[in-house]
């Protein structure tokens, strides 16, 4: 019996390997050709549980995530409430409040007033959607636009929230949404990565951001997100050090692979040939990035576009026009996060000065996107973990209000990537408390993000410790109504 | 890039990608051949889990899988010896996708032809059903005879070779004395041997040679640290709390003991029992408390605004998953929701297991974000000086500020343990007492219940998985695969032993000799199968890519914390203090600033200065939710949860960190400086910096291309960019040193760095 479990196994490892070689590692024991494409996803030939992956002819490429960290209120931006500015100050009914659970930092408060949004609303484009005037720049592409206002979530703290978000579980280790992308489709440029993350800060009050949030989970650490930025040093430890020039470092390199070659030549060991080849690919990158991330040759318009904090390495415009960069050079995922949206108080201050830092670039980057035919296949997406509470955290002044967590309705868009332009989906009751119609949950536009880039969200999993594991869990329905 | 492929395609399992030609064995085995198909492809909807199981049918179970069909009496799954009365294999074999097993909506692949071959037999045979082979306790069987009586060392290799030799294959010759050193020394102090040692060992000729540098390297206080770090892996320490703000947490005296505990070998047994229960032994002492820290390393909330008893579950919840998978090997976690889907545990038995954790005189948010006091969480121990100068002499404690320890304490009025709904803390069910899972082994009624009840359950002569787990994971340290393939699932959906009379004997052997560590960990590196060369020829790299049959030695890329050791080791710069506070070396700016909130002590790096930017690589201090970059590029543990087996990746950025990291370009260029200091030839000085570096002698073709490097760029050096390139790391330069020539060998040294063999165990 051993015997036959033993050739069994054996026989499945000689398998594997030799159809490994046939899918372009030949490279690897010949020891020449070209370099395979590293940063490739699961070609459907060895992914045994993803059966022919796309699963049906893809609307979205591409997506770029401009995560607003922190969660901005959706009733200062899109969800239009005016009964709350009438009834400000009057208590919130208990019953529209239900049993919903509050966070610490208001289940003691003796009083829920409610309070209406200190900014005033306009109604923008042919869709007439309303739009709040600390947002104009996103008001003008209403109709490129589609506004969900009926999205929920499970979790009512930042940490579980967010993780919630960008991994599909509150807890843990499991791959971020941009992993799954990058192992479900891999990269359209062989010299960049699948999944890359942009970092920017605002002034307002910031819960901070980790990298678990782009974390490759129990996935191979290929499908990590990979932190660019506009600055000196796009990518770590991409730059050679200051005394080394491009000449030396191919010469260095040279032989190295020729001594790497001949203890390769003596053990055999596949891995001294990836080695050389992974020397290779970082060469690569070390041309290729800079030129990607260079933004000083981007023409006046573009910058006027963007406006001028483009020009300042780290901003939140300087990322989103690099997001474009890194997107139309192939970049499956660019994952964006931009802190400091955590209105508690000071709402009526801090949110106007959050939406001035990412109201242009926002808009800039789906009108860029639009202007070279991109924005068909490149799926924007714009939104936080929660939303805010339509009553007032602490002491509600004329001026001056905060607004605690609100797991149970809020607000985002998305554009391009086969969203249908220009409408409206969902609605929240007149008090912006609980939605109405249509809700979305995160595992619905989990789905939903991966059917436009054509997966069956049900199909894409990944067995680890005996579960096979998806980012949407055992839930998530495509929402059909605003795909075009 | 091998790697790569290799991780993903050892999600596969047995059932995957079978062929119609692989041969079908004389005599089916239930637990080699059948249960794997089982498991994978019907016990999800016919299995344990009772909440989604259909048609009433369960097939893990012969007496539910034997009887009349609830859905069609006259029906039976399986038929012993009848297959057409077998409605199983009717139905996995049918051509009529309506009534299909596995349904085509379930997304898992239909049987193919061996599957369907196996299962045909096996009914054929008479259905044979048998317990799962990890939940059988290990039985000795005799050390098998060979016939090439010369080459066992010790019985290991018996069970090694006696199975070569059924295949005709011949082990590998003794790897050469050189790259040998080189292996031992990393995996048994987690650092490069140094010339001196290298000298000796090679001088040395008598046949105890190699015996005595084992036994060297084990006496080594570096031997501590290098089995402790596989043990921060698994007990998930790090420096910070871990949620949101991620303030800075005082744990480390708790990894200072884990290093004492095994420079001292502590029997698994105590090493165990302590960290599991040290605060429940009678009149227990205050080394045994800390050691119960173990159990507090989780993370733990410090942002406002939370429900507690959320979090509190949550922490409970993390004591549990971990225990089932670093001491019992199993996924006890799939049971915290519902019934476990592939092995026979309950939901109700998770909480049982729970039970044990959840007495702890804890809240879910003690605090938020804050000074010193908020470093260690109720319950918790403080250090003082005097215990520092007496029992517990092994802390590193470098001041005389006050230290305080998260560690274990129950409370004296017992708290309840309820069934969690769906795992929700807000939806209890009924209650429960604590237990273990009875297909392990039923918890003993004379057994105390509580943890030190709970470890001498693990210990319990009949349980079949604790020595088989530890000795599996202590297996994968020396020979880079566990005899199980998965170590943290000895379940259902775990890979089979690849030699499963090898981890029995060794199992019972470690438990036979008093679970003594040390003992075990130079029985695998006395072993002629350790021992040997890891040239693949072409016929063992085509006929057996992952070594499963052990007929080349172990080679493989070191963990991200020995690849610093090494680097730091060889250029003479490593500080070899050990234990203490965490620190800071270089890291890239902004990491840590672009994603804090702003608050709490580790809002924004600060770099350490002097001997301590030199410490080893497990002293880098672990912020959770932003962990060394240079770690995590290398593969190590984000620390998040317990981890038992890290991947092993080939990647460009992990070239690029070799080549621009500035730890790497300042050993070069000290390294380049102490040589050059040297009265030697510049011939001499790169074979000494091969040496320290690789641990071995250049050959002569090695030789001439690093020398024909250096004359090359010894001609073209400038001292316009020699400046720039000399500037980096904060280490002195010797001031007479002449450049030029300085970083020439700079290069040549930094060229030998970033060799695949440098930081590979060869």
């Amino acid at each position: 019996m051993e015997k036959d479990i033993l050739e069994h196994r054996l026989g499945i490892n000689r398998r594997r390997f030799l159809s490994k070689l046939s899918l372009g590692l030949g490279s690897v024991a010949l020891g020449s050709l070209l370099v395979p494409d590293l940063f490739s996803g699961v070609k459907s030939d060895d992914a045994d549980f993803i059966p022919g992956i796309p699963n049906f002819a893809p609307k979205a490429k591409r997506v770029i995530y401009l995560f607003q960290d922190g969660a901005p209120s959706q009733l200062e931006s899109f969800d239009y409430k005016p009964k709350l500015r009438e009834m400000m100050g009057q208590e919130l009914p208990l019953s529209v409040r239900g049993n919903q659970i509050l966070t610490g930092m208001t289940a003691k408060q003796a009083s829920f007033p409610l309070v209406g949004s200190f900014y005033d609303f306009k109604q923008y484009g042919q869709s007439g959607a309303w739009v709040s005037d600390i947002f104009p720049h996103i008001g003008k592409i209403a109709d490129d636009i589609c506004i969900i206002r009926s999205i929920h979530t499970d979790a009512i703290n930042h940490d579980p929230a967010l993780t919630f978000f960008q991994t599909g579980a509150q807890q843990g280790n499991r791959p971020s949404m941009g992993s799954w992308v990058s192992y479900g489709l891999g990269s359209e440029n062989k010299n960049l990565p699948a999944f890359t993350v942009l970092l920017s800060k605002g002034k307002g009050n910031g819960q901070g951001v980790y990298s678990k949030l782009w974390s490759n989970g129990f996935l191979d650490s290929i499908h990590q997100g990979v932190q660019f930025s506009s600055s000196e040093d796009p990518v770590l430890y991409l730059n050679d050090p200051n005394g080394m020039d491009r000449v030396e470092r191919r010469k260095m390199l040279d032989k190295l692979a020729e001594l790497n070659d001949i203890s390769g030549k003596e053990f055999n060991d596949p891995e001294i040939n990836a080695k050389i080849q992974q020397y290779e690919m970082a060469y690569r990158m070390q041309t290729a990035v800079p030129e990607i991330t260079d933004i000083s040759k981007e023409p006046d318009d573009i910058i006027k576009l963007y406006g001028p904090d483009c020009l300042t390495p780290g901003t939140y415009a300087a990322n989103c026009l690099l997001a474009r960069k890194l997107s139309e050079n192939g970049v499956r995922f660019v994952q964006l996060y931009h802190q400091g949206w955590d209105q508690h108080g000071n709402l009526p201050i801090e949110m106007g000065g959050q939406a001035k830092d990412v109201d242009q670039a926002s808009a800039a980057l789906v009108t860029d996107l639009k202007q070279r035919g991109l924005l068909d296949e490149t799926l924007v997406i714009w939104g936080g973990e929660f939303g805010r509470t339509n009553f007032s955290q602490g002491k509600l002044s004329k001026e001056n209000y905060g607004r605690d967590h609100h797991p149970r309705c809020f607000s985002m868009w998305m554009a391009g990537g086969g969203i249908k332009p220009g409408i409206v989906y969902g609605e929240s009751d007149e008090l912006g408390y609980n939605i109405v119609s249509n809700p979305v949950h995160v595992h619905d536009f989990h789905a939903t993000v991966l059917n436009q880039l054509g997966i069956d969200h049900t199909k894409l999993t990944y067995k680890s410790l005996g579960r096979r594991y998806r980012l949407t869990d055992v839930a998530g329905n495509v929402v059909r109504d605003i795909i075009s | 890039m091998l790697c790569v492929l290799y991780t993903i395609y050892s999600c596969n399992h047995f059932s995957a990608e079978q062929s119609t030609t692989e041969e079908i064995p004389d005599t089916i085995s239930y637990n080699f051949n059948i249960r794997p198909i089982l498991s994978d492809k019907c016990f999800k909807c016919h299995g344990p889990d009772a909440s989604k199981r259909q048609a009433g049918l369960r097939l893990d179970i012969p007496e539910s899988a034997y009887s009349a069909l609830k859905d069609n009496p006259a029906a039976h799954a399986l038929v012993p010896g009848d297959l057409d009365k077998s409605e199983l294999f009717q139905r996995i074999s049918t051509s009529d996708s309506s009534t299909l097993m596995p349904p085509p909506n379930s997304n898992l692949k239909r049987l193919n032809q061996y599957e369907l071959a196996l299962i045909k037999k096996w009914i054929k045979q008479g259905a044979k059903y048998e317990k799962h082979w990890a939940f059988v306790p290990p039985k000795y069987t005799p050390v098998p005879e060979v016939k090439d009586k010369t080459w066992p060392k010790n019985p290991i290799d018996n069970f090694i070779l006696a199975r070569l030799e059924k295949y005709n294959i011949k082990p590998n010759a003794e790897a050469d004395k050189e790259r040998l050193l080189k292996r031992i020394s990393f995996d048994l102090t987690g650092l490069p041997p140094d010339l001196a040692t290298m000298d000796k060992f090679l001088a040395d000729n008598s046949p105890d040679a190699y015996e005595k540098m084992v036994d060297e390297l084990m006496a080594k206080p570096q031997y501590g640290e290098k089995m402790a770090l596989h043990w921060m892996d698994i007990a998930r320490y790090a420096d910070s709390h871990g949620y949101q703000d991620d303030n800075y947490r005082t744990q480390w005296p708790w990894r200072d003991w884990v290093i004492h505990a095994y420079n001292e070998n502590l029997s698994y047994k105590s090493f165990i029992t302590w960290q599991l229960a040290g605060d429940l032994m009678p009149n227990h002492t205050k080394e045994q408390l800390l050691a119960t820290g173990f159990n507090r390393n989780h993370k733990i909330t410090e942002e406002g605004g939370v429900i507690d008893e959320e979090y509190r579950v949550s922490y409970v919840t993390d004591r549990t998953n971990t225990f089932g998978k670093a001491m019992i090997g199993v996924s006890l976690e799939c049971a915290h929701c519902h019934d476990h889907k592939y092995d026979p545990f309950s939901q109700k038995e998770y909480y049982q297991v729970f039970a044990f954790f959840n007495n702890v005189k804890e809240v879910g948010i003690e605090t938020t974000v804050g000074g010193p006091e908020t470093y260690a969480k109720k319950p918790l121990m403080q250090i003082s000086n005097d215990d520092v100068k007496s029992v517990l002499k092994f802390v590193n404690k470098k001041d005389t500020g006050k230290l305080i320890v998260s560690i274990m304490g129950d409370s004296l009025n017992y708290h309840k343990t309820y069934i969690l709904k769906r795992g929700s803390y807000d939806a209890p069910g009924d209650e429960v007492s604590a237990g273990t899972p009875k297909a392990i082994l039923p918890f003993n009624d004379s057994y105390p219940k509580n943890r030190l009840g709970l470890a001498k359950w693990l210990f319990d002569k009949d349980n079949p998985l604790t020595a088989r787990v530890y000795v599996n994971q202590i297996w994968q340290e020396f020979f880079g695969r566990g005899i199980v393939k998965t170590l943290g699932d000895f379940g259902m959906q775990g890979d089979l032993p690849s030699n499963p009379q090898l981890l029995d004997w060794l199992a019972l052997d470690f438990r036979d000799h008093g679970w003594n560590i040390k003992r075990l960990v130079k029985q695998m590196v006395m072993s002629a199968t350790y021992r040997q060369s890891a040239v693949i020829s072409p016929e063992k790299l085509k006929e057996d890519p992952e070594n499963i049959m052990l007929a080349r030695g172990p080679r493989g890329r070191l963990p991200a914390e020995f690849v610093r050791d090494e680097v730091l080791a060889s250029s003479g710069l490593l500080t070899k203090t050990i234990g203490g506070p965490s620190v800071n070396p270089y890291q890239p700016p902004g990491l840590w600033e672009n994603t804090t909130s702003g608050r709490g002590q580790l809002a924004s790096y600060k770099q350490v200065h002097g001997p301590d930017l030199y410490r080893r690589g497990m002293y880098t201090l672990i912020k959770r939710t932003v962990p060394p970059v240079e770690m995590a590029i290398f593969d190590a543990s984000n620390r998040d949860q317990c981890e038992v087996q890290r991947l092993r990746t080939n990647t460009p950025l992990q070239a690029l960190l070799m080549m621009n990291d500035p730890t790497v370009l300042e050993a070069a260029r000290v390294l380049a400086a102490k040589l050059l200091q040297e009265k030697s030839t510049a011939n001499d000085k790169i074979y000494k910096a091969f040496r320290l570096i690789i641990c071995r002698k250049p050959t002569a073709k090695e030789m001439g291309i690093l020398t024909a490097y250096y004359t090359e760029q010894l001609q073209s050096a400038n001292k316009q960019s020699a400046d720039k390139l000399l500037s980096v790391g904060e280490y002195p330069i010797p001031p007479q040193l002449d450049k030029l020539d300085l970083v020439t060998m700079m290069k040549v040294v930094d060229t030998i760095y970033n060799l695949e063999e440098a930081i590979t165990k060869t």
